[in-house]
C-alpha cells in the first residue's frame, strides 16, 4: 500500500505524495550517501555485533550477524554488476536487475510476486554504479522462510528475461528517462558524472540513454547476467534470527544454482581532472541546482578518515556544518546545502550542492567556492574537529540499531573487501584524526582550480510577486 | 514507483471497538507504559533493548489542518523556528548540542501534527528532554531570524512543490477535492501566505498550541520506564499548563458530482490523480470500514502481485506506474487515492478509464480469497518488520495519540485486518468509491522549455554572476 506520509530522513520518491514537510534536507541521494558514508560508528562495549564469515562451495563470500530478538531475517546478495559494467550498453546493469523478478524457472512475474507476497516476504533488486543488490526480508518461521529462499534461489539461478517483459521494461524506461528531463536535480547529477568521469565507466548514467534503448535487448540482459551474476562475483550478507549452521544451510540453498564463474575484472582507476569544467544548462525551474565537485575518494583510500571526518565539519553534519551555516543559517539562500564524499570501488565523487532561486545562483556559487577555499587553506578549528569527532563516535550505536542497517553494513564491508575489524576500529581512527591531517588531505586531494561546476535552471528572479 | 508496505503501520482503527480483538500476531504492548503529568502532558515509554539507543519524540496537536485562511504554512514555519533560539539557547545551538552528543535530530509537520525527534545513545536521553522542555515554552521567535528562515522555507517550497509538476498537481487537486475542510491546506503553505506571514503570527500560534496539555512525549529504546517518567516530571512537570481550545469543526459538504481540474506545467510526462472521499478511523464510519478500505488499497496496490501491477501495468500495459493509497489514521475523513503515469503509447484518459474499471470491478464482485490472503500475510509480516525500527515504533505511538485514537489501537491492527471479509471489501467499494464522490486531476505537460541535450562548456573559475 502506498505510503502517503513521509517521515524524517526519508527521501521523496519520484511519485511520493508530499504530505509532510521536514526541516532539514532529505534527498534519496543523500540518504544513500549517508548510508555509505555510514561510517559513523563508535566503540562501546557490546555495541558492535560479532561478524561471522565463510565462503560457499561455489565461491561466494558470506557475512553473518545473528540477531535473535525479532523473528525475521534479512538477506542481501551484492554482485559486482553495477552500472560500471555497462560498457557500450548504457543502462544495461540496471535494466538486467529490474528484469530478474519478471520470469524465472518457468514462473512468470505474477507467480513470482504472489509467491513472495503470499509469504509476507519483501524482496527487490537494484543496481547502482558499483553494486547490484538482490534483497529479501522474511519472517524466520521455517514454513515461510524456506519457500521464500527457494523462490529467490530459482530467480538468481535462472531468470528468463521474457521478451514481453523486456519490451515493457524498455517502454517504462523511456517514460522514466523523459521524467528525468523534468528534474533539475537529475539533469545536474547526470551532467556532473559525465563531466567528472569522462571516459571512465563511472561517467555513465545508470538509467541509460534514450538513444541507447534499442540496445537493451533480451540477449544483452542474458549475457550480462551470465557473466556477472555468478558466485565468485557475489557477497552475501545475512542478519537475523539464524545461527551459523542455519545460515550456512540457507546460503547453500540460495546459491545452489549459481555457477562459480569469475569475479568481475578490476575497474581502471579514475584520472584526475586536467582542468575545470563549468557547465550551465537552461531549465524553466524556479530554482537553479548547483553541483561542485570532483572524483576523489575510493573505499580503501589511505586518506579516508581525514577526508570524511574533515567533511563532517565542512558540509556533512547537516545543519551544524559550515556549508549549511553559510548558505542557509546566515543567509536563507537554500533549504538544502551540503557536501559529501561518496566512497566507491574507484575514486567516488566529492560533491558540494545546493538549490536556490535562480537570481541568487551567482551569489550562492561564490559562497560555496569561498567556503571550500577557506576550508582547504585553514582546515577546521580544533573545536570544530572535536565536535565532529564527538558526533561521529557518540553516534555509533545509532548506525547499527536495526537489522536493516546492519545488513547494509555487512554487504558494504564484504563487497569492498574491508577488514572485519573495520567497525571495531572506526572510532579510534575517527578520534585519531588531527587538524593538520585534515588540512593536508584536503589540500592534496581537492584542487579548487580543477573542479566540475554544474548549474541547471534559469536565472529568473521571483515570479508572481 | 516505490511501493511502501510500511504505510500499513500508519493505518488506523476506531477508538471504540465493538469487539476487541483477542489475538495480535505480535503484541508489543507489554513493553509500553504511559503516564499523564499534572499539567496534562502525556508521556509514553516503550522498552526496546536490542541496541543501546533511544528515540525521543515530542508530538504537538497542531498542523496545517489547524490553520485558518491566510495562515497556511504557519505550523511548518514555526517548526523551523523551533531550532532558532530560546531564552537560553542561541540560534542553531539546539542542533549543535545534539550533534556533539552523537545524536541525530529533525522534525516534521503534517496536516494533523507537528513532531520533533532526537535519536541518541541511550545514556544521553536527559539531553533531549532538557532541550525539548526548554523550547516548549521559552522560544525566542526573533524577527531577524524569522526573516531569514522564512526565505529558507520559500526555497523548500520551490524545491518540493513549485519545481515538481506532480507535487504541484497534487496541491491543487487536494484543494479541489476539499472545499471547506482545512485538509485543503498545503502543509508548506500557499506561496502568498508565506509572503505575508509575520513573526507576530507565529508568536500567537506558538502560545496557542505549544503547551504541555497539547503535547505527547514518546520515548522508545533501551530505557527504564521509571527513570524516563522521573526525568519527564523533572523537565516537563513544572511547565505551566493552560487551556487548549481545539480548532473549530469544519465539515466538508457532501460532494454531489465529479470534479475535474487540469494543470499545465513544464513537464514531459502526464500524470493522473484520482481521489474519493473516504472515512477516517476516527470519523463516523462503521468500525470495520477503515480496515476494509486498507485491505482494498492492498488488493489494488499491495505489491507486485496486486491488481494495479498485474493488470494495469503488466496485463494491459496502460500504466508505466500506478498506485493506490488510503490512510485511516487521521483526525477527519480524507481521500482514497489513485495515481499513475500512462505507459508509452497510451494517454492519460486511457489510464483514467483503466483505473475506473478497476474500481468498478471491486464494486461488482468480492475479491478472491487468495488475493485477500496475500494482503493479510503482508500486514502480519509488516507488524514484525516495523519493530526493527525504534523510530517507526515511536512514530506509530505518537501519531495514534495525536489524532485522538490512543496508542493501544495499534496493538490490534493486524487482528482487525485479518478479520476483514471479501464481502466487506465490496461493501466499502460500493459505499465510498462512487463517481459522484470523485475528484480527478490531470497534469498536461508543456515540454517546450525543457532542455533536450546538455552542452559541455569547459571553462575556468570565472563564473560569477547567475
Amino acid at each position: 500500500m502506498t505510503s502517503v506520509v513521509e517521515v524524517g530522513r526519508a527521501g521523496q520518491g519520484r511519485s511520493a505524495w508530499p504530505r509532510q514537510c521536514e526541516r532539514t534536507r532529505a534527498t534519496a541521494l543523500l540518504t544513500v550517501a549517508a548510508a555509505f558514508l555510514g561510517s559513523l560508528l563508535s566503540l562501546q562495549a557490546g555495541a558492535i555485533p560479532a561478524i561471522e564469515t565463510w565462503t560457499t562451495g561455489n565461491g561466494a563470500r558470506v557475512l553473518l550477524v545473528s540477531t535473535p530478538d525479532l523473528p525475521m531475517v534479512d538477506v542481501r546478495v551484492a554482485f559486482d554488476a553495477g552500472a560500471a559494467r555497462d560498457e557500450a550498453t548504457p543502462g544495461l546493469a540496471r535494466f538486467t536487475s529490474g528484469l530478474l523478478f519478471d520470469g524465472a524457472a518457468g514462473l512468470d512475474a505474477q507467480a513470482i510476486a504472489s509467491g513472495f507476497e503470499g509469504l509476507g516476504a519483501q524482496y527487490g533488486a537494484q543496481a547502482e554504479r558499483d553494486m547490484a543488490v538482490v534483497s529479501l526480508r522474511s519472517l524466520s518461521d521455517r514454513p515461510l522462510l524456506d519457500p521464500a529462499v527457494d523462490l529467490l534461489a530459482r530467480i538468481l539461478a535462472g531468470p528468463e528475461f521474457p521478451q514481453d517483459a523486456v519490451a515493457r521494461g524498455q517502454r517504462t524506461l523511456e517514460v522514466a528517462l523523459a521524467q528525468e528531463r523534468e528534474q533539475p536535480a537529475q539533469i545536474a547529477s547526470r551532467a556532473f558524472y559525465q563531466a567528472a568521469y569522462r571516459a571512465h565507466p563511472y561517467a555513465g548514467w545508470p538509467d541509460g540513454e534514450p538513444e541507447a534503448l534499442p540496445l537493451l535487448t533480451r540477449d544483452a540482459a542474458q549475457a550480462f547476467h551470465r557473466r556477472y551474476y555468478v558466485a565468485r562475483n557475489a557477497v552475501v550478507a545475512l542478519v537475523g534470527d539464524l545461527d551459523r549452521a542455519a545460515a550456512q544451510a540457507l546460503v547453500e540453498r540460495l546459491l545452489a544454482g549459481l555457477p562459480s564463474g569469475e569475479p568481475a575484472p578490476a575497474l581502471t582507476s579514475v584520472l584526475p581532472l586536467a582542468q575545470a569544467v563549468n557547465e550551465r544548462i537552461r531549465h524553466p525551474a524556479a530554482q537553479t541546482h548547483i553541483l561542485l565537485g570532483a572524483p576523489v575518494l575510493a573505499r580503501d583510500d589511505p586518506d579516508y578518515f581525514p577526508l570524511v571526518v574533515g567533511n563532517h565539519v565542512l558540509g556533512g553534519a547537516g545543519l551544524v556544518s559550515r556549508v549549511s551555516n553559510v548558505i542557509r543559517e546566515q543567509r536563507g539562500l537554500a533549504y538544502s546545502a551540503y557536501s559529501y564524499f561518496m566512497p566507491m570501488r574507484q575514486a567516488g565523487p566529492f560533491l558540494m550542492g545546493l538549490q536556490t532561486r535562480g537570481d541568487q545562483a551567482g551569489e550562492a556559487t561564490a559562497l560555496l567556492r569561498q567556503t571550500l577555499d577557506e576550508f582547504i587553506a585553514e582546515g577546521p578549528t580544533a573545536a570544530e574537529l572535536q565536535a565532529a569527532q564527538r558526533n561521529l563516535s557518540g553516534g555509533f550505536p545509532l548506525r547499527l540499531d536495526s537489522n536493516k542497517e546492519i545488513v547494509e553494513y555487512l554487504a558494504m564491508l564484504g563487497f569492498y573487501g574491508l577488514p572485519l575489524d573495520w567497525l571495531d576500529r572506526y572510532v579510534e581512527r575517527v578520534n585519531a584524526v588531527t587538524v593538520a591531517q585534515v588540512r593536508d588531505a584536503f589540500e592534496r586531494r581537492i584542487d579548487p582550480e580543477r573542479l566540475v561546476l554544474i548549474r541547471v535552471g534559469g536565472d529568473a528572479g521571483p515570479t508572481g510577486q | 514507483m516505490k511501493r511502501i508496505l510500511s504505510a500499513l503501520l500508519l493505518a488506523g482503527a476506531p477508538l471504540y471497538a465493538a469487539t476487541p480483538a483477542t489475538t495480535a500476531a505480535v503484541s508489543a504492548a507489554s513493553g509500553t507504559q504511559e503516564q499523564t503529568l499534572g499539567n496534562g502532558m502525556k508521556v509514553i515509554v516503550r522498552e526496546d533493548h536490542r541496541a543501546p539507543v533511544v528515540v525521543t519524540q515530542v508530538w504537538y496537536k497542531v498542523g496545517s489542518s489547524y490553520e485558518p485562511g491566510g495562515l497556511t504554512g504557519a505550523s511548518h514555519v514555526l517548526e523551523h523556528m523551533m531550532f532558532k533560539g530560546t531564552e537560553r539557547l542561541a540560534p542553531n545551538e539546539f542542533s549543535r548540542i545534539i550533534a556533539e552528543n552523537g545524536g541525530e535530530e529533525n522534525a516534521f509537520t503534517g496536516s494533523d501534527y507537528t513532531a520533533y525527534f532526537q535519536t541518541l545513545a541511550a545514556d544521553r536521553l536527559e539531553v533531549s528532554l532538557r532541550l525539548e522542555a526548554d523550547r516548549m515554552r521559552n522560544l525566542r521567535l526573533d524577527a531577524g531570524e524569522f526573516a531569514k528562515e522564512v526565505e529558507v522555507v520559500k526555497e523548500e517550497r520551490r524545491l518540493r512543490t513549485d519545481d515538481q509538476p506532480q507535487a504541484l498537481l497534487y496541491e491543487q487537486f487536494n484543494a479541489t477535492a476539499f472545499l471547506a475542510h482545512p485538509y485543503r491546506n498545503p502543509i508548506i503553505g500557499w506561496e502568498d501566505d508565506l509572503a505575508t506571514l509575520t513573526v507576530a503570527d507565529l508568536k500567537d500560534w506558538y502560545r496557542r498550541w505549544y503547551q504541555p496539555g497539547n503535547a505527547t512525549l514518546v520515548v522508545v529504546g533501551d530505557v527504564e520506564p521509571a527513570r524516563v517518567f522521573s526525568l519527564a516530571r523533572r523537565y516537563f512537570g513544572g511547565l505551566p499548563g493552560g487551556t487548549v481550545t481545539p480548532p473549530k469543526r469544519q465539515m466538508e459538504p457532501l460532494q454531489r458530482g465529479e470534479r475535474r481540474l487540469e494543470l499545465k506545467a513544464p513537464a514531459e510526462v502526464p500524470y493522473l490523480i484520482m481521489g474519493y472521499h473516504a472515512p477516517a478511523a476516527t470519523a463516523d464510519a462503521a468500525d470495520w470500514e477503515p480496515y476494509a478500505l486498507e485491505v482494498l488499497a492492498g488488493v489494488l496496490d499491495g505489491g507486485e502481485s496486486a491488481r494495479l501491477a498485474s493488470q494495469v501495468r503488466r496485463g494491459q500495459e496502460i500504466a508505466a506506474s500506478a498506485g493506490a493509497g488510503y490512510r485511516s489514521f487521521q483526525r477527519a475523513p480524507g481521500l482514497f487515492l489513485l495515481e499513475g503515469t500512462p505507459a508509452q503509447g497510451h494517454t492519460v484518459e486511457e489510464l483514467e478509464q483503466a483505473l475506473r474499471a478497476q474500481i468498478r470491478m471491486l464494486t461488482q464482485q468480492p475479491v478472491a480469497a487468495d488475493e485477500l490472503e496475500r494482503v493479510k500475510a503482508q500486514v502480519v509480516a509488516a507488524e514484525v518488520y516495523q519493530r526493527d525500527s525504534v523510530f517507526y515504533q515511536a512514530m506509530r505511538i505518537g501519531l495514534l495519540e495525536t489524532i485522538g485514537l490512543g496508542w493501544r489501537v495499534g496493538e490490534d491492527y493486524a487482528a482487525r485486518i485479518r478479520a476483514i471479509t471479501p464481502e466487506q471489501v465490496q461493501q466499502v467499494a460500493l459505499r465510498y468509491l462512487g463517481e459522484d464522490k470523485l475528484t480527478v486531476g490531470v497534469l498536461r505537460p508543456q515540454p517546450g522549455a525543457l532542455p533536450k541535450r546538455t552542452n559541455k562548456v569547459p571553462g575556468g573559475r570565472h563564473d560569477i554572476g547567475g
